[in-house]
Parts: C-alpha cells; sequence; structure tokens
C-alpha cells in the first residue's frame, strides 16, 4: 500500500530535501511506455557498453557479468538495444516475457 | 549614537556596512548605483568581511545571492527599477526556497517610455513573489528598516526588500542617528540556519523538481509563512523600538485619531502630506494619514482598526497597476475593507508618475475632494492627480 503523502505542515521547509540518496525512492521505471528491454544472454559478450550507456545506471552488472535490468528505473529509452555490439538487447511489448 | 548627514543610499550603504553581510552580488543602476559602489569602497578599505562579487547583471545578483543564502550565508544586494524586473525570476526562487536576504531597493520607475525618477512600479511588479516589502519616507527610515529587516527576514526565512523613493530620498542629504557597529552586530545576532548546503554531516538538496504531489504542499507553507510574518515584524520592531528607541509598526497612523477623512500611501509622500494634515488639522478639520511600513505581508487588522471611523477615505499610489479598475495600493486597501461593516467611501488616486512633483496643494486637493464627496458631489472612484488634461 502507498504510503499517506506528509501535509504541508509536515514537510521541511523550502521544499529541500533533508535526506540523502532518496531519488532512489523515486521508481522513474513506471515512465516506461509500451517498450521494455530484454538480454540473449547466449549472445551477450559482457562488453557493459549497455551499462555505460544506460542513461539511468538501470543495467543490473555482477561481478563483470551483465545480469539484465533494474525495471524499477529503467524508462524504456532502447539506447542499450541501440548501442550493444551483437545485438543482443531486444525491445519488446511491455506484456511479452 | 552618532548623529550624520545621509542620503537614503548613503544610509542603506552604511546599514550594509554595520551588518558586515557574508555576500553581496551585486549590479549598478540608477539610481542606487551609489549603495553598490559605496559598499565596494567599504570592501576595498577592508571594513567588512564580505565577498564581494561583481556579477554581470541583476539577475546573476539575485542568483549568486539565493545560492550563497542557500550555503548559509548572510546576503544582502542593492538595486532599482529594470534591475528588480530583471532579477524578477529569481525572486520567486528565493522566496521558494525560504531563504533569508535583503534588497536596499530604490524605487524608480520601469520602461517603456524609459525614466529614471522615482514612482513605485518597481516593487508593486514584484509583489506576488513572496518578498516582504517595506517602504521608507527618509534616510532614518531606510537606515532602521534595512538593519530591522536582515533579522525580520532570518527569522521569518522568507526574503525582505526595503524601499526607498528615488532621487527624492536616495539623493537627498537628511540627519539621521546611527547606531554604533557593534550595537548593529548585537542586535542582529549570529545568521543561523537549520539546513545548509555547506553542512556536510547533514547533506541536503535545494531546489529539487516538486511535482503535482508535492509543490502545493511547499506553496501552502511558503502562504503560511508570509502569512505569519506581521508576528516576527512587530516583535522585531519591538525589540528594536525598546533597544534604539525609535519606534516601528505595520502601518503609522498620524494624526487618525477623531479622523474622518483620510489618506492612505506609502514612502516619502508621507513627509508632504503629514505637513498637509498638520495645515488642515490647525483650521479644525479633522483629517489623518495612514502611511503603510510593510506591504507584504499586507496589514489588514491594522488597516482596518485605523480606518474604520473614517467616512471618506483617498488612497494614493505612486503605481497605475493597469487592472483598469484602480491602482495595487487602493484594491489592496478597498479589498482589504470590504468585509468591515462599517468602511470608508474609498477613492483612488494615482500620483507622481516617472518622478512628476507631488505638491502639496495636490494632497490637499484629495482631502476637498472628499470633503466634497460628503456633501453629496459625485466623484471618480479612481482618477490621477497631476496629469496634464
Amino acid at each position: 500500500m502507498a504510503k499517506k503523502k506528509e501535509g504541508w505542515k509536515e514537510l521541511p521547509i523550502g521544499a529541500i530535501i533533508v535526506e540523502p540518496g532518496s531519488s532512489r525512492k523515486f521508481k522513474t521505471g513506471d515512465w516506461r511506455e509500451g517498450k521494455k528491454p530484454v538480454v540473449d544472454k547466449d549472445k551477450c559478450t559482457n562488453c557493459l557498453f549497455c551499462w555505460i550507456y544506460c542513461p539511468d545506471s538501470a543495467i543490473i552488472v555482477k561481478d563483470g557479468e551483465m545480469k539484465g535490468f533494474n525495471l524499477d528505473y529503467c524508462k524504456g529509452c532502447g539506447i542499450c538495444a541501440s548501442q550493444c555490439p551483437v545485438n543482443a538487447i531486444e525491445m519488446v511489448d511491455e506484456e511479452e516475457k | 549614537m552618532k548623529v550624520a548627514a545621509k542620503t537614503a543610499n548613503e544610509a542603506m550603504a552604511e546599514a550594509m556596512r554595520q551588518i558586515n553581510p557574508d555576500v553581496v552580488a551585486a549590479y549598478p543602476i540608477t539610481p542606487s548605483t551609489e549603495i553598490v559602489q559605496l559598499f565596494s569602497q567599504f570592501v576595498a578599505d577592508g571594513l567588512v568581511d564580505t565577498e564581494f562579487v561583481p556579477v554581470e547583471s541583476e539577475h546573476s545578483a539575485a542568483s549568486a545571492c539565493t545560492g550563497a543564502a542557500a550555503a548559509g550565508a548572510r546576503v544582502m544586494t542593492a538595486t532599482a527599477s529594470q534591475g528588480l524586473a530583471l532579477m524578477n525570476e529569481v525572486l520567486f526562487v528565493t522566496a521558494g526556497l525560504r531563504l533569508p536576504m535583503v534588497i536596499c531597493e530604490i524605487a524608480r520607475t520601469l520602461s517603456a517610455p524609459i525614466n529614471i525618477h522615482c514612482d513605485h512600479s518597481d516593487t508593486m511588479d514584484q509583489r506576488d513573489t513572496g518578498w516582504m516589502q517595506f517602504y521608507a519616507e527618509d534616510s532614518q527610515e531606510a537606515y532602521d528598516l534595512v538593519i530591522q529587516a536582515m533579522k525580520i527576514s532570518e527569522e521569518a526565512f522568507l526574503p525582505a526588500m526595503v524601499s526607498a523613493d528615488a532621487f527624492i530620498l536616495s539623493h537627498s542629504l537628511q540627519r539621521i542617528d546611527m547606531l554604533e557597529d557593534r550595537e548593529v552586530q548585537t542586535f542582529l545576532g549570529e545568521h543561523k540556519t537549520p539546513f545548509n548546503l555547506l553542512d556536510t554531516d547533514h547533506p541536503i538538496t535545494v531546489g529539487p523538481l516538486d511535482l503535482q504531489d508535492y509543490y502545493f504542499e511547499h506553496k501552502r507553507s511558503e502562504a503560511q509563512a508570509m502569512k505569519d510574518a506581521d508576528k516576527v515584524i512587530k516583535k522585531v520592531f519591538r525589540d528594536f523600538g525598546k533597544k534604539f528607541g525609535r519606534n516601528y509598526k505595520l502601518i503609522e497612523e498620524y494624526k487618525m485619531k477623531d479622523a474622518k477623512r483620510a489618506i492612505v500611501l506609502m514612502g516619502s509622500t508621507a513627509g508632504t502630506a503629514k505637513e498637509v494634515v498638520d495645515t488642515l488639522r490647525a483650521d479644525g478639520e479633522k483629517v489623518g494619514l495612514v502611511k503603510i511600513f510593510a506591504f507584504r505581508p499586507w496589514p489588514t487588522e491594522e488597516i482596518n482598526k485605523a480606518l474604520k471611523d473614517v467616512e471618506c477615505l483617498g488612497v494614493m499610489d505612486r503605481a497605475e497597476g493597469m487592472s483598469g479598475f484602480g491602482a495595487p495600493l487602493f484594491t489592496e486597501v478597498r479589498s482589504s475593507l470590504f468585509d468591515e461593516k462599517k468602511k470608508p467611501d474609498t477613492y483612488g488616486y494615482v500620483y507622481g508618475l516617472g518622478g512628476r512633483d507631488i505638491t502639496p496643494e495636490d494632497i490637499r486637493k484629495v482631502f476637498d475632494d472628499l470633503k466634497m464627496v460628503k456633501r453629496g458631489k459625485k466623484l471618480q472612484r479612481n482618477s490621477y492627480l497631476g496629469v496634464r488634461e
């Protein structure tokens, strides 16, 4: 359930943010419209071009290996798919797996 | 206490020197140039500890000051007219971020046609920015109000401008009583902020995107701060009066006791109007004057109380407002009185645009008009004083 939002008396003055790193809570993945990226790990060479180019830091990498996408922040821009040198990333309809 | 002869420009510059702000970013403009010029001399002479930033425009001056205020600095600047207009965008930011700051403002008209002389169109143009506005009648008030505005601003978390009329005050030498430097410092105390950008132990973000789900709440609390600022102003005025013997209120009531006809106005014209009130009083006429010190926040309670027994009222605006139905001060006063059961019949007069002189005869004409209304003459609701037909 969504947290109840603060009333005007409860907010810090001047719209300042007093909690560092709070932008993590802003799940910009819901800006995605229709298309999401999927990776074919059989083709992927873990060159990490996608990780370098992703403007939303939404590529999950562990121990030097590309592990997929953080869809909480992926806005579906398709830059990863366009930059992938081995065409391992495809933009597919949101409903598809 | 030191007696000195100072123009309003000099008096405000001296107030700035005694406040010794951390940062002043400024750009010169007639007729407030002298404030910046004198202050930069204080910097060059080592009389202040201020970081002086000679920026390339007033937009930059307001921006640099706003940034410095967010970093926890005590900040000030000076400007007038087109300069204030150029600051407009940033003034909303300073207020919206709830940052203290003081502008020493010289009230000069706006182009077009170009004119460097006095009227209040520049500050009236900024009345919705969320800045507090104070108007001085003379050099003494300009000096005192700048010092008090700094404290008010820091306690209310809202920026403030103190306005003195172009040339009439900015360049006229008057006698003022100055405080000692240390008295000003003690009165203001150390500038403390609950949050600031340089406090790395408590990192903050200033000016983030604030969309449909929070912007309204932040504006609501800013509006409340402006509404509540009158309490802060009254407290600071009271403290200042107690310490230094010069007492300020949101409005000054001049011979208003038993007054049946009255005038409301702001700034230097009050001096001329008081003279006229004195003359008419000597003839036994029950006339008075209300001078507004604080235009923002608007002093509804004080205005309504002062005017409740007045029968006919003239509101004198040194700005047109271009609303087609009355100038800013007139609409404010009339709206303020609207809910009162007993209220004066109120008329608006626009006067003194572009530095047109306002004479005792002009003001007398307003009182005469108001007398004729009482005798049944029909008067135009809004008219112009001293314009050639």
